[in-house]
């Protein structure tokens, strides 16, 4: 794992993007090919799966190091992050001799361990912690437990390929996405493009966000608007033979929309639909909140209940594939003509709509339709313009998302509490005071901050009991 | 039963046989104090008892003061106590101060680290009734490489870095780790400092301390008239305007914090060394065991699990809470 090692470090040593290019483009000439394959696959997602649990991982760590459970749990608070810990705990030097694994073997012999007895699986561990320095030993706890953040974006991985192996850097991120398999997927063939199967998505078209206003975006006859919808932006694959659905993140998630099924029947050959499932409200004919969603992501299966409470409706945003044909480099007009007519052609009933487009000839007309967004269910608008190819990723200047501004209330922070695991040090949770009743200046805006900085700014018993809300946000950090 | 030979209170570490404070933080009359960093030797004190390696240090920092010096190893009878003070190993002049009243030896560590720096004088362990720790590290997870071993890698990237054009800017504490690099470094290029930095390195090389010669950033200097120089400037310098006045640059900072991913990426910092004037979790343990000790008060650091710990292994440990707390990357070293 040396060189993977070296990879990582060169990587983690540098917040500068250009520097991150090198030393992966480097890595892609210079590495073993098998090793290559394994590294795409990390850095975009694809884990290998777990043979040995988090829990005996600590427990293991912690009796090599030679210290107690709490200590350990101590360390954990601190570091924030287990593989690290785990790292850092055990002695620096090399027990063993340095068998310098291929990031390949490594990771093969850690599927071998799949299925064994504990005893076997603890000893295989510890034998490689024994032979491996700080770095490398991080990486190994890295692929044993299996998250993997390397700080490497999508678009910086396919550049630094794309520098490697003269393919072109769109060509090449259509080509990584997919139902690839590591382990049996060989470099040559992935950047071939024989690796991803018949399900293969296209790589999502990312919108920026517009801050002030489509005043300087020119012409209004230039741009299509639409709902910027609240749900899960998808991709629809219909091929000979193949039925996909794709989440943005690249995960397969055809199996949890059972109720999107029909469409596999009725979508001719070789259709490929960008859009946004969404969890419909079928008496009201419109959108349910993102909350309803929420709840049938992350299940494997859906009850019948909650699809009849949560049914999913695809709204079709854009056609990238019409009739087996790559479509995204003509206008986004056209595309948007053709995939009205793919779908007009489908028999009614279906769980699929075309997301309707906004008409609008000003600006400012535009401005007041996006002010009725959250009556429509929608987050505020989506602005691209009508001649814009579907580029792969973000590219600034043809989409933008126009959001509502986000409703904002006077509140007094009560308490932060820190985070744990990889937000350690950081305060996550914080408890808010909010009044509810309206005051002498009208409702909200009653001086909740003034009242608190009469009392001497601390947040008083006064405030507490006559904070009739507390709010708990959970901050991303 | 006869008053303890030390005791803490809201000024600091305070004997009573003797009438006097160690490293207090707030004004008394009489302080010993371990060394020059800015929490241990506080302005305002009546009078100051340092050792003789850390007087110009402290001189300088806190200006106009009443200070005597002592030898290490020399014993003075203050009252009814018994001081001495011997080399912690943390920065040059840096002290471990023992107290002995009526037979009973305490020693109050003050910053150390048991791995020779090859500048400051070499932490010697003095046997003690009781020791009070600073674990600014202590957590099994901090554990150095040796010296050479980081000093080498930081060669490297400053070689790397002169052949890209560009200069290295080193951030470190500006008393103590600036002068520990520029003793440990082999010099490969000029070296340039932070005035803060020169300020200390002129004191400390006054005093004898063998230390390269350095040339003062002034404003008529940049990476164009000293190519390939290493610059060394507290952390604060680090991405300032300062800083990218120089030209084109590579930044790293040089501290035991280093060793945690998490606490270097939040401070969007690319590279770190990891490099400590601090002991880490076996130095605190060999240490804590040469003293002899039975019982341990710990300050400084990750006192509560440290103690825990302490305990598990057979120690009688306690607290003693300061008003600096060592437990944060923001934290003086």
């Amino acid at each position: 794992m040396n060189r993977f090692a070296a990879l990582f470090a060169a990587l983690d040593g540098t917040t500068k993007t250009g520097a991150k290019t090198a030393a992966l483009a480097d890595y892609f000439r210079t590495a073993p090919e098998a090793d290559r394959v394994w590294t795409i696959a990390l850095l975009t997602g694809r884990r290998p799966r777990r043979s040995v649990s988090a829990t005996e991982l600590r427990l293991w760590a912690a009796e090599a190091a030679g210290i107690p459970d709490w200590l350990f749990e101590e360390s954990y608070a601190v570091v924030g992050d287990l593989a690290e810990t785990i790292a850092l705990l055990l002695p620096a030097l090399p027990t063993g001799p340095d068998l310098d694994l291929t990031l390949d073997e490594a990771i093969r012999g850690l599927g071998r361990l799949t299925g064994q007895p504990t005893e076997l699986r603890r000893a295989a561990v510890l034998a490689a912690w024994g032979q491996m320095t700080a770095v490398e030993r991080f990486l190994y706890n890295k692929l044993l437990t299996g998250g993997f953040r390397m700080g490497v974006a999508q678009g910086l991985l396919t550049r630094a390929l794309a520098q490697a192996t003269g393919v072109e850097e769109a060509t090449l991120a259509h080509r990584l996405m997919g139902d690839w398999d590591p382990a049996t997927t060989t470099f040559p063939a992935l950047i071939a493009g024989d690796g991803g199967g018949n399900a293969r998505p296209y790589p999502f078209a990312l919108a920026s966000q517009l801050e002030n206003g489509p005043g300087a975006l020119g012409p209004p006859a230039d741009w299509l608007a639409e709902w910027k919808w609240d749900g899960i932006r998808g991709q629809l694959i219909a091929r000979p033979g193949t039925y996909a659905l794709w989440s943005r993140g690249e995960e397969l998630i055809t199996d949890r929309f059972p109720d999107l099924a029909p469409l596999a029947d009725f979508l001719p050959a070789g259709t490929v639909i960008d859009g946004e499932i969404l969890a419909w409200n079928t008496g009201e004919n419109r959108p349910q909140p993102f909350a309803a969603l929420q709840r049938r992501i992350g299940r494997k299966t859906v009850s019948k209940a909650l699809l009849a409470e949560a049914p999913a409706r695809f709204l079709a945003y854009d056609l990238l594939e019409d009739a087996g044909e790559d479509i995204r480099h003509l206008p986004l007009s056209h595309r948007r003509a053709r995939m009205e007519a793919v779908i007009a052609a489908l028999p009614p009933g279906l769980p699929v709509a075309v997301s309707p487009g906004i008409a609008f000839h000003d600006w400012d007309a535009l401005a007041h339709t996006r002010a009725t967004a959250r009556a429509k269910s929608a987050e505020g608008l989506m602005l691209k313009r009508a001649a814009s190819p579907y580029f792969a990723g973000r590219k600034r200047g043809d989409w933008w998302k126009w959001k509502l501004d986000p409703w904002t209330v006077d509140a007094v922070m009560l308490y932060a509490q820190a985070g744990h695991g990889r937000r350690a040090n950081l305060f996550t949770d914080f408890t808010f005071g909010v009044t509810l009743w309206p005051g002498p200046q009208g409702p909200r805006r009653t001086g909740v901050r003034d009242r608190v900085r009469r009392n001497t700014g601390q947040p008083s018993a006064q405030v507490r009991h006559r904070a009739a809300l507390s709010a708990h946000a959970a901050l991303a950090a | 039963m006869a008053s303890p030979v030390l005791t803490f209170t809201d000024h600091g570490i305070f004997c009573p046989a003797g009438d006097f404070h160690i490293d207090p933080w707030r004004p008394v009359p009489r302080a010993l104090v371990t060394h020059g960093h800015s929490d241990h030797a506080r302005p305002g004190m009546g009078s100051y008892l340092v050792s003789d390696q850390a007087l110009p240090v402290i001189r300088r920092r806190l200006g106009p003061i009443t200070a005597d010096a002592i030898p290490f190893g020399q014993s003075r009878q203050i009252g009814g106590a018994t001081v001495s003070f011997h080399p912690a190993g943390h920065v040059p002049g840096s002290a471990q101060i023992k107290v002995t009243v009526a037979g009973e030896t305490w020693v109050v560590s003050g910053d150390y680290k048991t791995e020779p720096d090859g500048l400051a004088e070499p932490y010697e362990p003095v046997r003690c009734h009781t020791f009070i720790s600073e674990c600014t590290f202590g957590l099994p997870v901090f554990r150095w490489e040796p010296q050479p071993k980081v000093m080498a890698r930081i060669a490297e990237w400053w070689a790397a870095n002169a052949a890209a054009g560009k200069l290295s800017i080193l951030g470190a504490y500006s008393f103590g780790k600036a002068q520990r690099l520029l003793a440990g470094l082999s010099p490969q290029g000029p070296i340039l400092t932070h005035a803060a930095v020169e300020d200390m390195t002129q004191v400390l090389r006054d005093q004898g301390y063998p230390l390269p010669p350095t040339t003062r950033v002034t404003p008529d200097i940049t990476g164009r008239s000293h190519p390939g120089a290493l610059v060394i400037a507290p952390p604060s310098a680090l991405g300032s305007a300062w800083a990218s006045r120089l030209g084109p640059t590579e930044e790293a900072f040089v501290s035991g914090w280093m060793a945690v991913r998490g606490i270097r990426r939040r401070r969007a910092l690319g590279t770190g060394f990891v490099l400590s004037d601090h002991a880490d979790w076996p130095g605190l343990n060999d240490a804590i065991a040469a003293t002899g000790a039975e019982r341990i008060f710990v300050t400084h650091g990750y006192t509560t699990p440290f103690r825990r710990w302490l305990e598990t292994q057979g120690y009688d440990a306690g607290i003693v809470e300061t008003r600096f707390t060592g437990d944060d990357a923001e934290a003086v070293e």
